[in-house]
């Protein structure tokens, strides 16, 4: 077979068909890059949502009764659709759908996805999954309130908000999501590993899509058990089937169930629940790899153990789910076994988590916001891994779940840090999008914000969760164990959360703001090496490299390179067209 | 080892397996010698895969927590033909149909790739006509089931209520699958015909080959589990 046969038309290199009217550039595009924005678009407005949700939320837990328009059943249900929105039509929506497919064909050297038909229809999938979604806001009954991790019997019985239409509507968005995933997944992983420049061999890869290509294989292999667990659940409320209905006796009568498995759920649920943990995090930490080392001007420290541990991390992420079930009652020894997988997988986390550090240490540092961003990550998400050590154990686990030092937990590993990654690198590759720098007073002030801001509202749960105040309660009522003070800390942390929120507004207005009339930003402003910088054609335009598709030499973290010229190299550069200094300009650089 | 100029020109060929792999994961452009599409559906039919197994694992799951008996399959699925009482003849009949339809898949990949395309076209409707009957079977067997024997997926009045559920579950997610697989070696069958595919070569028969050869696989494992266990 010749290598021409397999030459699609995203990769040909005369490129004749280029969109020419509104519908066909900007609303049914095929463009990687289009999609890409709507994808971003269409999470960031639905994050605001579930960002609406949790201020609500937290409006309760600081002033319980003094707000009438929250009672107990729709407080559950904005627990759950602040979950279930944050998790997946948020973080994984944008970091995959948005950052993976604008930034994987432009790193690897490729002119657009392998399919972007695809692609376009992966999109517009996933758009009806949130249409499917926010409906359920307006259905009788509202939404579902079963929490998001949707455990039946509760989720799908009388009782529980949402039981009639909201669970169906929650499931049956899930599966479209799953559906219009797949199609993006499928793409992404047949592009990192098909379409790449000539000389760009996996290893020579930034760890961006590094994290991008191993976090779809975890998608495309965990998002099943999500998809046949909700299948089964629609059977079982709608059908009368039992998978996970064990006989119930309800309000003094027995239903229809009998004999199912609530426990088989929890496996199926988590056996997909804890790799999008991974889904989430693995972009983020490729992308904040990339964003420190070119803000550090330093080759990021021990690349190829930071590929192997994104791999490793991977690979342990599908056998540690049931630690999340310690109190599901499980065989003693099973718990043994999970707590010890749990705790292996911080080996190559804590080694990336030191290898950041490394490549930041003597590194030439430029506090740009990215960068902030970048090293607010590492803060966030030490802190985080910190207490998962501390949660993966059974016997500590089990006194401290269901409290607040488990929200506080999962909110700093994979809430905050990831969305730390996420404005790092929005921050740091919106010149490449609009030719224009986000505002940096603004963007400085939201990372302040931010990242001060989420201390605020999360150290001190950790200290609720040490008292023992349990998450997902409306109002805690008269308790003796856990003193009045509790009460003033909540409100405390809801002050910070408005203002953590407000912050937020500040960026959007930023974005905005910046697309218009930010500060024009020029090529490669960051002197970055990775393909995406290197394009003729600047912001790229609609087949990414022009005439000729760019030819690899190097792998992307040439910063900081002697006796250059620039201090950097980018990838397509080849030996012979690097310039360097003479030796009167070296000298004179040395005694500086 | 990334500005190692010597991995540009690493096209040696390999002589082990070893080497091959190596070759094939160091190489720049593409990891595998395969169309694009090609590896697309490897992979698609890996995610599948797992949900397969994910519904399997599931059965098998609910079969154990059940507290009442368990139906005995070759009961359920006997037929009696001409006064004998024979188990599992039906799902004897459809197993073999669906791997006699690998048979002829697998030869219209083989005709396709000699160029072939009139043979080619020929197998790959029999192949489709095939999974046709299969389904006409399960369309029997079904019917079979909920008006004779007066099976639900709620209720069985011959034991435990999941054996209906996860029979009409697994049994019609597999049958959709075959649905597919008829509906799309239609549909390429006539674009071959159509000569769709003259200059771009034949791989998207073997394509379609893949997720054919994928179905009749589970459908092995969905007989294993639950009609021989």
């Amino acid at each position: 077979m010749t290598e021409m046969e397999n030459i699609a038309i995203a990769d040909q290199v005369d490129h004749s068909s280029h969109p020419n009217t509104f519908l066909t550039k900007y609303v049914w595009s095929q463009d990687h890059k289009v999609i890409a924005i709507q994808y971003s678009i269409t999470a960031i407005a639905v994050g605001l949502i579930a960002l609406v949700l949790s201020g609500i939320m937290r409006l309760q837990l600081g002033f319980p009764n003094e707000f009438s328009f929250i009672d107990p059943s729709s407080y559950l249900q904005f627990v759950t659709m602040h979950g279930m929105i944050m998790v997946i039509y948020l973080l994984t929506a944008l970091l995959l759908g948005g950052f993976g497919n604008y930034l994987i064909p432009l790193m690897i050297g490729a002119r657009d996805m392998v399919f972007p038909y695809l692609n376009m229809l992966s999109y517009w999938t996933y758009l009806l999954s949130v249409l499917v979604l926010i409906s359920s806001f307006f259905v009788s009954g509202g939404p579902t309130g079963a929490g998001w991790t949707l455990y039946p019997p509760q989720a799908i019985l009388s009782g529980t908000p949402g039981a009639d239409a909201g669970i169906l509507l929650m499931l049956i968005s899930l599966a479209i999501f799953i559906v219009a995933f797949t199609m993006g997944g499928l793409n992404y992983v047949s592009t990192i590993l098909q379409a790449r420049a000539k000389g760009m061999t996996l290893m020579r890869m930034p760890l961006t899509i590094w994290g991008i290509f191993v976090a779809t294989i975890l998608g495309l292999l965990a998002f099943p058990a999500l998809l046949v667990s909700a299948i089964m659940m629609i059977f079982d409320k709608v059908v009368g089937t039992s998978f996970f209905m064990p006989a119930i006796l309800s309000l003094g009568e027995t239903l229809d169930h009998s004999g199912g498995s609530p426990i088989l759920f929890q496996h199926l649920f988590w056996f997909f629940g804890h790799p999008e943990v991974y889904i989430v995090a693995l972009p983020a930490f490729g992308m904040v790899s990339d964003v420190i080392a070119v803000h550090a001007r330093k080759n990021i420290f021990g690349y190829r153990m930071m590929v192997w541990a994104i791999v490793a991390i991977g690979g342990l992420s599908f056998v540690v789910w049931a630690h999340h079930m310690y109190v599901s009652g499980m065989n003693p020894y099973f718990g043994f076994f999970f707590a010890t997988t749990t705790l292996i997988i911080a080996i190559p986390t804590a080694l990336k988590v030191y290898n950041w550090l490394l490549t930041l240490w003597r590194g030439n540092i430029h506090l740009t916001v990215p960068m902030l961003f970048a090293i607010g990550f590492i803060f966030t998400f030490t802190h985080g891994g910190l207490t998962g050590l501390m949660l993966g154990n059974v016997v500590i686990d089990l006194p401290l779940s269901d409290t607040f030092f488990v929200v506080a937990h999962f909110h700093m590993v994979m809430g905050v840090s990831p969305v730390m990654v996420l404005f790092a690198a929005i921050y740091h590759w919106f010149p490449l999008l609009t030719g224009r720098f986000l505002n940096n007073t603004l963007g400085k002030f939201h990372f302040w914000g931010t990242f001060l801001g989420t201390y605020a509202i999360y150290l001190p749960m950790h200290y609720l969760g040490f008292l023992g105040v349990p998450r997902r309660y409306f109002a805690m009522g008269e308790t003796d164990f856990i003193p009045e003070s509790a009460q003033t800390l909540n409100a405390g942390i809801t002050v910070s959360a408005i203002i953590v929120g407000l912050v937020q507004l500040v960026f959007i207005a930023n974005l905005i703001w910046s697309s218009f009339k930010g500060k024009k930003s020029g090529r490669n402003p960051w002197q970055a090496t990775s393909l995406e910088w290197q394009t003729a054609q600047f912001p790229p335009g609609h087949g990414n490299w022009g005439k000729h598709v760019p030819q690899v030499h190097r792998w992307a973290y040439d910063f900081s390179v002697p006796q250059v010229i620039d201090d950097f190299i980018p990838q397509n550069v080849s030996p012979a067209e690097v310039e360097y200094l003479s030796s009167e300009q070296n000298n004179s650089r040395e005694e500086k | 080892m990334p500005n190692n100029q010597q991995q540009e020109q690493s096209q040696a060929s390999g002589s082990s397996p070893w080497q091959s792999v190596k070759n094939d994961w160091g190489a720049d452009k593409q990891a595998f010698d395969m169309p694009w599409g090609k590896l697309m559906m490897w992979i698609f039919l890996l995610s599948d895969t797992f949900i397969f197994s994910i519904f399997l694992i599931s059965y098998m799951n609910v079969r154990m927590s059940v507290t009442v008996p368990w139906p005995n399959p070759s009961e359920v699925f006997a037929l009696t033909i001409a006064g004998h009482h024979i188990p599992l003849v039906l799902i004897a009949i459809m197993t073999f149909i669906l791997i006699t339809s690998s048979g002829t898949m697998a030869m219209a990949v083989n005709y396709a790739y000699q160029g072939n395309k009139k043979k080619a076209v020929y197998l790959m409707v029999t192949t489709a006509l095939l999974g046709a009957s299969f389904i006409g079977m399960q369309a029997f067997e079904w019917t079979k089931l909920i008006v004779e024997e007066g099976i639900r997926p709620w209720e069985n009045p011959m034991g435990a209520n999941q054996f209906g559920a996860a029979f009409f579950m697994i049994t019609g997610f597999h049958g959709l699958h075959v649905s597919a697989g008829v509906i799309y070696l239609g549909m390429i069958a006539k674009r071959i015909s159509q000569g769709k595919y003259d200059n771009k070569g034949y791989q998207i028969v073997e394509i379609t080959g893949l997720y054919w050869h994928f179905v009749d696989l589970v459908w092995v494992f969905i007989f294993a589990f639950f009609y021989l266990w």
